[in-house]
């Protein structure tokens, strides 16, 4: 067994393991940790097969992102565990059934004798790139117009998403911003015309402070 | 050394564990949520496989795309999912059935 294959199997078992796990530890905050390792290790994979750009990706936008925004929704949320488990085990043996059927026909499809075959060489060290270049040379070419459309449904779903969660709060003490903008400087200010006068001899300039104001 | 069939028996058994944990968690829309991101994980490591032993790109561009659209989706999934608890303070997929004639 090489070494490559040794490292394969290694991050395979704990990806399938902690996927397993994912879908059947009890609490939802330790199912999204377990979906962390889940992707993490399968980033480990992908690695393996040459796939650095992609893997790097994986980690970043899976593990930084989208895995930070199901454990801050799980926290938010003050979810009764126990109605959500009833029916597991009446569902577990439909589950596995219909999982182990699924797996034994794919697994007829794939064949176990292609294992055999010898390992190609990495194709983009074939074309002499590294592989963000290679698939660079294909995303910015042929696919142009796809990577745009990506992009524009990326915004769509981040302008989509705020609305979605906004919630309008009554009862809470906040700036009319409108209402500061149109303000008229003569509301705020009152400009008064008084007399310059002198200091009056022998009187405290304190007692004719008040006297200059007009009404 | 590495082939083809041990990635794509390797996906085969991730989207195996991923439709079983949607048979047997039809309860708890957060963890089906999750199970679908074991779906969409387990089709691109197909992608990459394929493109990786067939020497073509396009598998991986494909990933990219699977990619920004599953975040896309895991973003509004996830803002309905608080919206839904915001009204009905459930998210038990049994108690979801005011559509129900």
């Amino acid at each position: 067994m090489s070494v490559q294959l040794f490292f394969f199997y290694t991050f395979a078992v704990i990806t399938l393991g902690a996927a397993a796990a994912v879908v059947s530890v009890r609490n939802p905050v330790h199912a999204a940790l377990f979906l962390v390792l889940t992707f993490f290790s399968t980033a480990c994979t992908w690695l393996l097969a040459d796939a650095e750009f992609l893997a790097v990706a994986l980690v970043l936008v899976y593990v930084g992102a989208v895995m930070v925004l199901f454990l801050f929704v799980v926290m938010m949320l003050d979810i009764d565990i126990a109605p959500l488990r009833e029916g597991f085990v009446r569902a577990l043996p439909v589950g596995l059934i219909v999982a182990v059927i699924m797996l034994v026909e794919m697994l007829s499809l794939i064949g176990v004798r292609s294992m055999e075959a010898v390992q190609s060489v990495d194709p983009a060290l074939a074309a002499g790139m590294s592989n963000t270049e290679w698939l660079a040379m294909t995303l910015f070419s042929r696919f142009l117009l796809p990577f745009e459309v990506a992009a524009l449904i990326l915004t769509v779903a981040i302008i989509a998403a705020i609305p979605l969660a906004l919630r309008p709060r009554l009862g809470v003490k906040s700036q009319s911003v409108p209402r500061q903008v149109n303000v008229d400087p003569r509301q705020r200010l009152r400009i008064v015309k008084m007399r310059s006068e002198a200091p009056v001899r022998g009187q405290s300039t304190e007692a004719k402070l008040g006297e200059g104001l007009e009404p | 050394m590495i082939t083809l069939a041990h990635y794509l028996t390797f996906s085969a058994v991730l989207l195996c564990i991923a439709v079983a944990g949607i048979f047997i968690n039809r309860k708890n829309v957060i963890v089906l949520l999750m199970a679908l991101e074991l779906l969409l994980l387990a089709v691109n490591t197909n992608f990459i496989a394929f493109s990786r032993f067939l020497g073509n790109p396009d598998g991986q561009v494909f990933v990219f795309f699977i990619l920004a659209v599953a975040a896309a989706e895991a973003a509004i999934g996830l803002a309905i999912l608080l919206v839904l608890f915001r009204n009905r303070a459930t998210i038990n997929v049994g108690e979801i059935d005011s559509l129900k004639g």
